[in-house]
């Protein structure tokens, strides 16, 4: 028998549950414990806590993760991968350092820091060097908002992380790393897969991709037979369990609830999904269309044929910039009519925005219970619901006017029509948008480095 | 005969910037050829008419016996820009098992898909 090196998913994004880490490491055997914290727009939420503090800019819920397994990773040498560093790396690796020394740990932790994925302090050189980081959903230069930008951060693949375990870190703390690496690397690590080994390269992305968010493949948001998912409360999440020949299997920790099968991990793999012949990563190009699984047993599903090639010249640029303001308003109708009512309160509502002079980039009106999730599909199933929840968001580059927007929600409760509740969070929030431009950029731009601290 | 997408398979969806990808997978494997058949790239774009702005591509992933179809223009702007309630599109999977499907009777007895 080869060979098996596991990895285990502790965390899916940032916010999930605080217990999965220390779960993943008491709860069987594991070499790696893999934790993902960062989505399009977190990196952006990190820089502007960097900007009121330098220290900051970090997911911060990782230094509790690793103050939670650290006797695991000392005594019984598991290694930690972690994105959480989001626009500060070094800053987050310090404070792991302090949580290690303040646990007496400080000379059995060997901290790799990987950095060279914020292109923030370099764009302006950049796009003079020619290099117009367009966006590749509508074409625009990032001149058009470059004023504008909070973070720029290229998506950087497994090879610092393999350097960083080569060079004996035991807590690999990266930036914008691809969710997929952080799986990878360790298996490519330990197998010692080449640089065009495609098949087997694809095979760890494709193991990272199932497990990168947490119990999503383990029985968490499963609609396949959902009542018949058993005990989530008491939730497994899910681990690989790697072979030199690119072969995997998913499995989870005997005594957990959740659920590993076929359809399961059939729902992780199609969850955003695009091309499927060409899941695009800095490292490989994996072809979904080459995947086979086949049940292995109890919660356990083997994971074979995957084929990959050569990736391309370019890395991907996550890049966030600030576009307006918003707010979301929402009080609750109740039977009889109460979409009827909602629906009136609607009209008088946009009757009044109307007459103030207040002018939006979009107004959108939801009837929660009614049509907020499926639209028109929905027919008229809401029609004689016992309540519905009017949701009106608006959204605009005037902040005074969304302000002002917050002022005419709860007026409605005694002005507007009857039967009405459910106002006691009282005016809503102004929110600053934060929105999302994909870019691509040479990969010979960008040069990571790895540190051992 | 009348067949609900709803009793023949299951489904996730998820987001990518304005574009809503579901993907649908055959709750039997001998369901699949049902879904491969019949749920054509039109008969989505048609369901989710005035529910979605952009167009639907299609592709096909017979290992997994699934079908993935990206919906553009599906999540009023995308990401944080969105006022929706379902801005990340987590709940288009759902609104596609709505979708009620035409199989002959033939072909619905054959692959014994449980009737509408």
């Amino acid at each position: 028998m080869s060979r098996i090196v596991r990895v285990a998913s502790g965390q899916g994004f940032w916010g999930d549950w605080l217990e999965a880490p220390r779960r993943q490491v008491e709860g069987g055997p594991v070499d790696y414990l893999m934790l993902d914290y960062l989505a399009e727009v977190t990196m952006s939420i990190l820089q502007k806590q960097k900007e009121r503090d330098p220290a900051m800019g970090y997911a911060r819920d990782f230094i509790g993760a690793v103050e939670s397994v650290l006797p695991a990773v000392v005594e019984r040498g598991v290694r930690v991968i972690a994105n959480a560093g989001g626009v500060n790396p070094p800053a987050c690796a310090a404070a792991v350092r302090a949580v290690a020394a303040k646990a007496g740990a400080a000379d059995r932790v060997k901290i790799g820091v990987i950095t060279g994925d914020d292109l923030l302090p370099r764009l302006d050189a950049l796009i003079a060097g020619g290099h117009a980081l367009a966006n590749m959903d509508t074409g625009e230069p990032l001149s058009a908002v470059r004023d504008r930008v909070l973070s720029a951060n290229a998506y950087i693949g497994s090879v610092p992380i393999v350097e960083a375990l080569k060079r004996g870190a035991n807590i690999v703390v990266t930036g914008r790393s691809t969710d997929t690496a952080l799986t990878m690397a360790p298996l490519r690590y330990e197998f010692g897969w080449g640089d065009t080994d495609w098949n087997r390269l694809a095979a760890g992305i494709i193991a990272g991709h199932i497990i990168e968010c947490g119990a999503q493949c383990s029985g968490g948001n499963c609609l396949y037979h959902w009542r018949d998912v058993p005990d989530l409360g008491n939730v497994g999440y899910p681990i690989v369990e790697g072979h030199e020949d690119g072969t995997f299997f998913v499995t989870k920790h005997p005594n957990t609830g959740g659920w590993i099968n076929v359809p399961s991990v059939s729902e992780q793999l199609v969850y955003e999904m695009g091309d499927p012949s060409s899941y695009i990563t800095p490292d490989v190009v994996a072809d979904f269309s080459s995947i086979r699984l086949e049940p292995a047993g109890e919660n356990r599903v083997r994971v074979f044929g995957i084929e990959g090639r050569a990736p391309t010249d370019k890395l991907k640029v996550s890049i966030a910039y600030r576009d307006g303001y918003k707010a979301v308003g929402s009080l609750v109708y109740a039977w009889p009519d109460a979409l009827d009512k909602a629906r009136l309160a609607d009209r008088v509502l946009r009757q009044r925005l109307d007459r103030l002079g207040l002018r939006f980039d979009q107004i959108l009106t939801e009837f929660v219970g009614a049509d907020a999730t499926h639209g028109r599909l929905a027919g008229d199933a809401g029609r004689d619901a016992p309540e519905v929840q009017l949701r009106v968001g608006v959204r605009g580059h005037d902040r005074a006017m969304v302000e002002r927007f917050t002022r005419e929600i709860v007026p409605l409760v005694l002005n507007g029509p009857p039967s009405v509740t459910g106002f006691a969070a009282g005016r809503p929030k102004v929110e600053e948008i934060v929105a999302y431009w994909p870019a691509l950029v040479d990969k010979t731009v960008v040069q990571t480095a790895v540190e051992i601290l | 005969m009348r067949v609900r997408l709803l009793d023949i398979a299951h489904a996730r969806s998820g987001d990518k910037g304005d574009t809503a990808n579901v993907g649908v997978i055959a709750l039997r494997p001998e369901w699949y050829p049902v879904l491969a058949a019949h749920l054509t790239r039109d008969r989505v774009a048609d369901h989710f008419r005035g529910v979605i702005t952009g167009g639907v591509e299609r592709f096909e992933l017979p290992n997994l016996r699934a079908l993935n179809f990206l919906l553009h223009g599906a999540l009023d702007g995308g990401g944080t820009q969105s006022l929706k309630t379902d801005a990340q599109g987590k709940v288009y999977s759902t609104a596609l098992l709505r979708l009620v499907l035409d199989v002959p009777d033939a072909e619905a007895r054959a692959a014994g898909l449980p009737p509408a």
